[in-house]
């Protein structure tokens, strides 16, 4: 059955230049665990095209349940050259939640 | 077992330090560590300080500090500030003369040689490429339109002033955690080396520099369970000789401290959590622990350090254009279909004009002017309302405010049913950020500590 991960999930996102990261965080271990299989890189660098640019990096961070998605070319050369409204990537958390996976 | 208490101060330049008044009255902490600067910070500071050689630093931190003091003065509690900014030395000025007229005796700290701005030339004469860190491009691209240039110092120099008596210790760039690990180092004497401490004391100062957003501000979980942000608490931490540390709250202030709210500061922009780079300790969190041990009260141990980095890193910011903005509001029926018609209107006469732009940004707020090209195309139909914003990269400000003079025209010649139409957004000027790395040896060479008695 397909989940989208707003229904899983919460996630913070942060910049530095024009890279942005977000963190995925499950509920509990099994969710992990189901993130770990289906939100990978390449998904999420697919997810946001259009928006990222560069590539996509994954890191696991099981001692909080997390998955920490470091995305380049993320923020239209970085927040204090942006046009764009999210010039802060704020809300590239949020983005990521509209995900559907496989769960 | 000795410990030390410390309160998060602002998270940024512009953000409110009511929040701490709670911290020093209920919280029972020693220091307050007050981040304001984030990477653009420095670029309007810089502006500042073109415009008067005597600014360049964040003007907000002399009334917070006289707003703050009394209540701090009785209790002891001292301060560690990146207020500084691009002059720290003007900004000590301003408050000694400030202090002098209240008839307050503090002592002053300053650390200077972070601004390496003056100093490229000798850098590359060193053999220093000041190539972009993630690109590699050639500094020799943007070096002309350089506004300023800054290494993110570690916690060394600011424990110095705290060593020889500093009430307030004043800074300019700093790693935002070296801020909360210099008091630990002073109160707890940790040796350079220890990095399992250093890891757990930049964790901890990682945890508390973003104010609200340890304690449920900016909360992507369930935000409406957090309590009275109206009131929010910033975070407090109590850090003990071995490094165990607990991350708690003021007392009777809203927010919220739990493992959800605290593991999502953890990462705030973390790239690799394994090597969390900074001056004074590669820090790896994926050895953390956080337990919830009480209500708002969460232990973090655990973390663990390697060696800190040869390089230090440098972030520097360059003059890219300016941007010119205008917005304008559609009302229901067919409210995005006649936002994007005055859209199509305008980029015409952007054309027959000869507005010459490097790039356009086209965004419908209301619809998709956040999430972009991820949002949900069926929400389009049947809006109540939307705003068509244009955003324009030009040359300079002359050509930039040409965008805002085609929109005027639309409430009487465009599609019908307009709102706020708020009047002309001023041109600003767009800044690139230049992150590059040096060694620390020809940085620190050049640090100073001064302290000086109102």
């Amino acid at each position: 059955m397909k989940k989208q991960l707003v229904e899983l999930a919460h996630a913070r996102s942060g910049d530095k230049g024009d890279i942005a990261n977000i963190a995925l965080f499950a509920p509990d271990r099994t969710i992990y665990d189901l993130f770990a299989r289906e939100v990978t890189a390449e998904r999420v660098r697919t997810h946001f095209e259009g928006i990222v640019t560069g590539k996509v990096e994954r890191y696991e961070v099981p001692n909080v349940l997390a998955l920490n998605f470091v995305l380049h070319g993320a923020l239209n050369g970085g927040a204090s050259r942006s046009l764009r409204s999210d010039a802060l990537g704020k809300s590239l958390s949020s983005a990521l939640l509209r995900m559907e996976i496989e769960a | 077992m000795k410990s030390v208490r410390i309160a998060g101060g602002l998270g940024f330049y512009g953000d409110s330090w009511r929040p701490i008044k709670a911290s020093i009255e209920r919280g029972n902490v020693q220091y307050v560590a007050s981040d304001h600067l984030a990477e653009l910070t420095l670029a309007i500071l810089q502006k500042d300080r073109q415009r008067d050689p005597n600014l360049g630093y964040t003007r907000d931190f002399a009334p917070m500090l006289l707003d703050l003091l009394p209540l701090a003065i009785p209790r002891g509690v001292k301060f560690i500030l990146n207020a500084g900014g691009l002059n720290p030395m003007a900004a000590r000025e301003v408050l000694l003369g400030a202090l002098k007229k209240i008839g307050i005796k503090l002592k002053v700290g300053v650390v200077l040689g972070d601004s390496v701005l003056e100093r490229l030339d000798e850098l590359q004469e060193l053999g220093v490429s000041l190539a972009h860190m993630d690109t590699g491009a050639d500094i020799a691209t943007v070096r002309d339109r350089l506004l300023f240039a800054s290494a993110y110092l570690g916690a060394r120099p600011l424990v110095e002033a705290l060593d020889a008596g500093a009430d307030i210790v004043l800074t300019g760039r700093v790693a935002d955690a070296a801020l909360f690990l210099a008091p630990m180092i002073h109160e707890l004497g940790w040796r350079w080396d220890d990095w399992d401490k250093l890891a757990q004391g930049i964790v901890v100062g990682h945890l508390l520099e973003c104010s609200g957003q340890a304690t449920g501000g900016n909360f992507g979980g369930d935000w409406r369970s957090i309590p009275d942000l109206a009131h929010i608490g910033y975070p407090i931490a109590e850090v003990w000789e071995n490094g165990d540390a607990l991350i708690s709250k003021a007392p009777g202030t809203g927010g919220r401290v739990n493992f959800d709210t605290l593991r999502e500061q953890l990462l705030y922009e973390v790239h690799d959590p394994q090597h969390y780079l900074t001056p004074d300790v590669d820090v790896d969190m994926t050895t953390v622990r956080m337990d919830e041990i009480a209500p708002d009260e969460v232990r973090v141990i655990g973390a663990t350090g390697r060696p800190a980095p040869e390089m230090l890193k440098i972030v520097a910011g360059y003059e890219d254009g300016v941007m010119g903005q205008a917005m304008l509001g559609y009302a229901w029926p067919d409210a995005l279909a006649k936002a994007q018609s005055a859209a199509e209107i305008i980029q015409q006469q952007m054309v027959e004009v000869g507005l010459k732009t490097e790039e356009i940004v086209v965004e419908y707020m209301g619809f998709n002017s956040i999430h972009g090209p991820l949002v949900d195309p069926t929400h389009a139909k049947d809006l109540n309302e939307v705003y068509v914003r244009i955003a324009v990269r030009c040359a300079d400000k002359k050509e930039a405010a040409k965008l805002g003079r085609l929109f005027p025209p639309l409430a009487l010649s465009g599609p019908p049913f307009i709102g706020g139409a708020g009047g002309m957004i001023e041109p600003r000027g767009l800044l690139g950020i230049w992150p590059t790395l040096a060694p620390r040896s020809v940085i620190e060479e050049y640090i100073r500590v001064s302290v000086e008695e109102s």
